[in-house]
């Protein structure tokens, strides 16, 4: 055991010390507030590093329609880099829309155009669904062109059948109940969807690295996903349950307390559902950024601290991201169960009395 | 980009792609891998089951079989004892028979021997008849040779028939 602590310590020193040089001691202090919100939040282009002082990125298309009469554009990002380009800039620091494309209004006030721009959250959701529809329909593609009745499959395509058996089994048929086929494939999609973006956002370089499932519009998005599957498809018995529930009638008339409850209850649901996913994911990210900064925020402290710490970095690190797989597929797991319960209960028969 | 506002850009490309996603899964990913596996799971619960109806029937078929064996036993014997009962009632039979027949046989020898004896002794009767006559004759002859002889035995025969 102390012989590998010695050659991991040994393996790190070299990677400590290019950090030092990297931060001259005379440079400002280590942008911390840069470091971590520069990861998480969206861009409009996709940095991948930084040599020599310049950064290095993939620019991606800024599709903006103007709100002041401006129209249609959509231009490469690398043009706002140097500032203002067609009448669009980004919003400095302290501005109300702070590190997003605005323009010039009439009154000389920044406003915000219609932004549908392929960020670098837009570019890494179609990078992870390429990837997902390449890995599912692969494994469909193994099933269409073998007897599944005959033989099992093996390999990648035997452990995507596992996971798929497991979320049908323990998730879907136990939560939703009697017709679970109807709701299979929307709750399927949904776990790999944020189980594959999840584990692509902790893969530190591109492809992977945009914070996606952090991102509070994604999940935004599948709790809508999820909210209209549940009120949809409800039943009779569940909207009986919002609008006149079994309690006491002064708790439904004059004033419909329950009921109102009840409506609160069917926003919260999705509600709760956006923002656990964001949140954990968000806080996970933070946390590995967290630990990583501490080789950066040494580097000024001298060789022996900076090169301690970082070891004692890289090794929560290391725990960390392990962590974060087993959040990744904690969160998709709990994102995909709740939905199921949410949909169970809007399903739900009356008890017979 | 302030991180808990949602950006509305996302939120339609989010709504665009996982919508598409969602689309091609359901038509063409999810449901052939989880009907898949439900037939497959489906063969398997049957098999098992067959199996074991299999396991059953194969269990039963043994018990059938002994009580066969069993019942081809008692037939068996019952088959001996009668097939003994049988052997000792033909042998009964055939001894009465022969015993009737040994009867039979005896009568009508014994009948034979006394019609034979009763033949033959006519036979000698008439014989020993046919002799004394010719022997009385004889002596008649020799005896008669005379006259005086012959009115006296004359006489005396019609003395005799007379009597």
């Amino acid at each position: 055991m102390k012989k590998w602590i010695v050659i991991l310590l040994s393996l790190l020193l070299p990677l400590a010390l290019p950090a030092q040089e990297a931060q001259p001691v005379d440079d400002a202090p280590f942008d911390m507030d840069e470091y971590l919100y520069g990861h998480v939040r969206d861009s409009y282009e996709w940095h991948i590093t930084t040599v020599k002082g310049k950064p290095v990125s993939i620019p991606l298309p800024v599709i903006l329609i103007s709100k002041n009469g401006g129209g249609f554009h959509c231009f490469s990002s690398k043009h706002l880099e140097e500032g203002e380009y067609k009448g669009f800039y980004i919003a400095p620091a302290g501005s109300k829309y702070e590190n997003k494309i605005v323009e010039r209004g009439a009154g000389g006030a920044e406003i915000r155009p219609w932004d549908f721009s392929v960020t670098k959250n837009v570019a890494g959701l179609l990078i992870n669904c390429a990837l997902l529809l390449f890995i599912v329909l692969g494994t469909a593609s193994w099933y269409r062109k073998h007897d599944a009745v005959e033989e099992a499959p093996t390999g990648a395509v035997g452990v995507m059948e596992m996971l798929v058996t497991m979320v049908e089994d323990d998730i879907i048929k136990d939560c939703v109940g009697e017709d679970y086929r109807k709701y299979s494939p929307y709750l399927l999609t949904a776990f790999f969807f944020i189980f594959i973006n999840n584990l692509m956002g902790i893969v530190p370089f591109f492809p992977g690295g945009a914070n996606v499932t952090g991102n509070i519009a994604v999940t935004l998005v599948l709790a809508l996903f999820t909210f209209f599957t549940v009120n949809v498809f409800g039943n009779k018995h569940y909207w009986k349950e919002i609008l006149w529930p079994e309690v006491p009638t002064w708790l439904k008339v004059p004033i419909p307390l329950m009921p109102v409850i009840e409506v609160i209850g069917m926003f919260t649901k999705p509600f709760s559902l956006m923002v656990r996913l964001f949140a954990n994911i968000l806080a996970g990210h933070f946390m590995i950024l967290g630990v990583v900064a501490v080789v950066f925020l040494t580097a000024r402290m001298g060789l022996a601290i900076n090169s301690g710490l970082s070891a004692v970095a890289v090794i929560l690190g290391v725990f960390m991201d392990c962590l974060e797989i087993l959040v990744a597929f904690i969160q998709a797991y709990v994102f995909t169960m709740l939905s199921a319960v949410f949909i169970g209960l809007s399903r739900q028969k009356p008890e017979v009395e | 980009m302030s991180l808990i506002t949602p950006d509305f850009g996302l939120i339609v490309w989010m709504t665009l792609i996982f919508g598409i996603v969602f689309f091609i899964l359901a038509k063409w990913g999810f449901p052939m891998i989880t009907d898949s596996v439900r037939k497959r799971a489906d063969r398997i619960n049957s098999s098992i089951k067959a199996a074991k109806e299999a396991e059953e029937r194969l269990r039963n078929l043994a018990a059938e079989q002994s009580e066969m064996i069993e019942e081809a036993r008692k037939e068996q014997a019952r088959i001996l004892k009668e097939a003994a009962a049988s052997r000792d009632r033909i042998v009964e039979q055939a001894k009465v028979q022969a015993q009737d027949e040994a009867t039979k046989i005896m009568d009508h020898a014994r009948t034979q021997i006394a019609a034979e004896k009763e033949s033959a002794m006519r036979d000698i009767r008439k014989e020993v008849a046919l002799l004394s006559v010719s022997v009385a004759e004889k002596v008649l002859k020799k005896d008669l040779e005379d006259s005086g002889s012959q009115a006296e035995f004359l006489d005396r025969l019609v003395d005799e028939i007379s009597e």
